[in-house]
């Protein structure tokens, strides 16, 4: 028999299935078609529809029924063109007529693996609770026993090092004349270590980012740097840089950054010779807090021109970088190879150290690192970090949450008392609800050298509209409504480069302003709060043993 | 604020002394401790100057206790000094306060004085734990030519319930502290001042950065760091690890807690070993707010604040006789004929350092080096 699904429509999925519903208001529409135009997903449409109207024009009720044509906005029930929620949509309307609004009662995860694809996703976990590390506290207030530090009137510090740090008693420093001198007969390696604003742009590809969003994020820390005076630092993430930036003076703002795929590292070696300046530091990439155990992934419609040739590959392929480095087979190995093979590349002149995904496993790599004097820190990126492209399964529900991670990290390194050799860096999740500093302060207190961050900047400089209800996160497609993620021409120009400069500067200055005003009051000013976990409390007591910090109600 | 007193002079003189200059700098409520250390004894000990002197308190069995310890290590009582106790309404009298002097066990008498110092910490360690649990034993100082003397009370009190005003118990350097604004059941360790292996410190002010540095002395593998009831016992500890572990020359005090900013190191003639210092002893930088009073095995003084000078300090005095005040008032008792004009109050860069047997008063400057 045949199904009777051609008659009512079952097997088709309502719009109430999908997790934005597009709220169309026929009366304020003026049918300009912007909405449509601008849609990334192509979700809305203009349709015709035949409309049944009772009309009495008669001086008498002469009840008559007519028939009319009408256009509205139409949303689709495709699953591949499902409403984003992005809302660019209610950006470029004129009246106030449309807006996406979600939908909690969606079935979108049952559905979205068609032709048997699994969901695949840019963005963030979608968990719109709160973190751990914004149920942290700063509870020490020193300002009422003794003379209060002034935020506003008192000098700060807010400064990090990169790389690693010797011990006192290993320095090579003899006494002369009263005075201690450095013994440059002992030929001791002195590990290259660099001063740091202590929030680092975390690792954000050329090719994941558009060219003016790097663009705008290059030129918001050279600008920092160069007229602000403050050192702050961005991870290339892989794929390399442009040629002229490699050559350029600028080099030292910037940390190249090596992972699986080795993605433009050719260019890279080429450009060696011609460098004149030292890059920053060197990142090996060996996992991604937001999806462990994934290599990094490039789509196919995002290898355009430009970033196929920073990379050094043909234009229109899939870029998937293995999970793992394929030439390595065991961490003393990865250790061992890699990080003396960059540190080498650059003549020991340059911090070389690796970002792993937040795991159980992290106190193994760290202890393996503290045993090489060549490692020059730990980054350790926690599951709420962001990523251009990835499973859903693995954003979801893989990795480990940053902050019992870190700390468990830090506190092993005080019982080696190494806790000031090796610079513990964390990623994943700061800043996710807004709160840049109070998150980036509590890891220090929780022992962190410096953090590193991405969404927060994307978010807060280029107005990135991603979030935890799943709100677009389509960078994997290079359909980015704010041309944040794509390659796009007609899409990333609509990112002023200028603009996102401009606020990256204005991040920066706010934070500084908020960390001191988080310091001053618990008496901290000229060094960073590192491992001052007394000043840091929880309303959870599960939290607070874990993180060995006090409990307050 | 905490007052602090301390007195360096090329005569002996007697606590009383730092006990009324911490009277003149008495403001409000006070009373939950004194403590005092004296070096360069005089009266019945200047004889006994090459002898440990363990200082205490303990009960009458923690006597016992720490007598079958002492002796089965092989020490040898040679003299035990014991304050006159006068009682006073409000201070509870603990059974035995003691100053006992010993001869080394036999097979130390011949050894280095690194040696005996670390016999000496490490039996101070042991006593310590045997008597922790019940306070029956509590130790203070186990080091030749050094007396330690503590008790919760206003100084002056004190000075009355230990008969120190009629006591032939004097000093050529003798640190006081009155604590003041703080709680009365405080455990005896966390009283000022500190000592450690022949270096001594007191402070007053909040040490905001204690935890990092707590963590870091501790996980220096050496066993006199430890304790830390009080917040301020690690300016001592950072005093001894620099000098002493370290082998820095005392100046460096001041790098280590006060570290100059970059900028600052260049203009330094020793900025290449200043700069890795920076970096390597981070994590005992302090903030303040701190007024530091210290001296140092060959008995050296010195004073220094935190990097804003958030807390008052002031030495003066003649040749002879120097005063370390953390208030102007303290000189005035101390050293009242001195020349005002010639006082010295440190600011954020400065080290104050008056050589041994208060010959001269120099101040170091941070920025010159």
């Amino acid at each position: 028999m045949e199904p009777a699904s051609r008659l009512d429509h079952n097997h088709e999925l309502a719009i109430k299935d999908f997790p934005y519903i597009v709220r169309w208001r026929d009366d304020r529409c003026k049918r300009c078609g912007r909405c449509t135009a601008v849609c990334p997903m192509l979700s809305i449409e203009p349709t015709v529809v035949v409309k049944r109207a009772v009309q009495s024009e008669g001086p008498a009720p002469e009840p008559k029924t007519i028939r009319y044509t009408a256009t509205h906005i139409k949303q689709t029930t495709n699953i591949d063109r499902y409403c984003i929620g992005c809302g660019t949509c209610m950006l470029v309307c004129p009246n106030e007529a449309i807006e996406p609004e979600y939908n909690p009662q969606h079935k979108f995860n049952f559905h979205k693996n068609k032709g048997g694809h699994p969901y695949r996703r840019g963005g963030r976990r979608n968990d719109p609770n709160p973190s751990t590390l914004d149920r942290l506290r700063f509870t020490r207030i020193s300002m009422l026993t003794d003379p209060a530090l002034d935020a506003g009137r008192h000098e700060f510090r807010i400064r990090t090092y990169l790389g690693r740090i010797l011990p006192a008693d290993e320095l090579p420093v003899t006494i002369v004349n009263g005075r201690l001198e450095v013994d440059k007969t002992t030929g001791k390696f002195m590990p290259p270590v660099r001063e740091i604003y202590p929030l680092m742009i975390g690792s954000m590809s050329i090719g994941a980012l558009s060219p003016t969003m790097w663009e705008g994020l290059a030129m918001g820390i050279t600008y920092l740097n160069e007229v602000e005076g403050m050192p702050v630092v961005m991870c290339s993430g892989e794929g390399g840089m442009p040629h002229r930036l490699l050559k350029s003076r600028f080099l030292k703002y910037f940390i190249p950054q090596i992972a699986s795929g080795y993605f433009g590292w050719d260019e890279i070696v080429r450009a060696l010779p011609h460098m004149v300046e030292d890059p920053c530091a060197i990142e090996i990439k060996y996992g991604q807090g937001a999806k462990p155990g994934d290599g990094g992934l490039l789509m196919a419609h995002k290898v355009l021109k430009l970033i196929s040739e920073i990379r050094g590959v043909p234009m229109g392929v899939d870029l998937p970088s293995p999970p793992t480095h394929q030439t390595q087979y065991s961490i003393e190995e990865s250790v061992a190879k890699m990080i003396l093979s960059m540190s080498m590349a650059w003549g020991f002149r340059v911090p070389v150290y690796p970002k792993i995904s937040g795991s159980k496993t992290a106190k193994a790599v760290l202890n393996n690192l503290v045993r090489n004097p060549y490692a020059a820190g730990l980054s350790i990126d926690g599951e709420d970090g962001g990523t251009g492209a990835a499973y859903n399964v693995s954003m979801d529900t893989m990795g480990h949450p940053i902050a019992s991670n870190l700390r468990e990290c830090y506190l092993d390194l005080i019982k080696q008392g190494k806790q000031n050799q090796l610079p513990l860096i964390a990623a994943g999740g700061i800043g996710k609800k807004g709160n840049l500093a109070s998150n980036a302060a509590a890891l220090f207190m929780l022992g962190a050298s410096a953090v590193s961050v991405g969404k927060y900047i994307m978010q807060a400089a280029a107005g990135c509209f991603g979030d935890e209800m799943n709100r677009c996160n389509v960078c994997n497609l290079g359909k980015c409504p704010r041309g944040i993620t794509t390659q796009d021409p007609k899409l990333y120009r609509r990112l002023d480069p200028d603009v996102v400069a401009e606020r990256v500067v204005e991040v920066y200055k706010s934070l500084d302003v908020e960390l001191k005003k988080i310091f001053a009051p618990m008496g901290r000013s000229m060094e960073l709060p590192i491992g001052m976990s007394d000043g840091i409390s929880t309303d959870d007591p599960a939290i607070a043993e874990r993180l060995q910090i006090s409990y307050v109600c | 604020m905490c007052r602090l007193a301390a007195i360096t002079s090329n005569e002996y003189f007697s606590p009383v002394e730092n006990i009324a200059a911490l009277e003149t700098m008495k403001e409000g409520h006070d009373g939950s401790g004194m403590g005092l250390i004296l070096k360069t004894l005089g009266g019945e000990f200047e004889e006994l100057k090459d002898y440990p002197i363990l200082s205490g308190i303990c009960s009458k069995d923690g006597l016992h206790t720490l007598d079958d310890y002492l002796h089965k290590l092989g020490f040898k009582l040679k003299y035990a000094w014991t304050p006159r106790i006068n009682p006073v309404r409000g201070i509870t009298p603990r059974d035995y306060y003691f100053a006992r002097v010993y001869d080394y066990p036999d097979v130390y008498k011949d050894r280095s004085l690194d040696e005996k110092e670390d016999l000496l910490l490490q039996t101070r360690l042991s006593l310590r734990k045997l008597g922790e649990n019940d306070e029956s034993i509590i130790v203070f100082s186990f080091y030749p030519d050094i007396l330690t003397l503590k008790e919760v009370g206003d100084p002056l009190q004190l000075c009355e319930f230990f008969g120190l005003d009629n006591s032939p118990l004097k000093a050529k350097i003798i640190l006081a502290q009155g604590r003041q604004n703080t709680n009365y059941a405080i455990n005896m360790y966390a009283c000022h001042p500190f000592f450690i292996q022949g270096y001594g410190s007191m402070t007053n002010g909040e040490n905001t950065a204690f935890l990092p540095i707590r963590e870091f002395l501790t996980s220096r593998n050496f066993p006199g760091y430890l304790g830390y009831n009080s917040d301020s016992e690690v300016f001592c500890h950072i005093l001894h690890y620099t000098c002493k572990q370290l082998g820095y020359p005392l100046t460096y005090y001041k790098d280590v807690i006060t570290p100059l900013k970059p900028e600052e190191i260049d203009m330094r003639p020793d900025s290449e070993a200043l700069r890795l210092l920076k970096m390597s002893l981070r994590p005992l930088c302090i903030d303040g707010p701190n007024c530091v009073i210290a001296f140092t095995p060959d008995g050296t003084c010195l004073m220094v604040q935190d990097a804003k000078k958030l807390r008052p300090g002031a030495v003066g005095g003649i040749k002879g006789k120097y005063g370390l005040m953390s208030e102007e008032c303290g000189l005035d008792s101390v050293v009242p004929k001195r020349d005002k004009s010639q006082d010295i109050f440190p600011m954020k860069y400065d080290m104050v350092i008056i050589k041994p047997g208060a010959e001269e008063v120099m101040v170091w400057n941070q920025l010159h080096g």
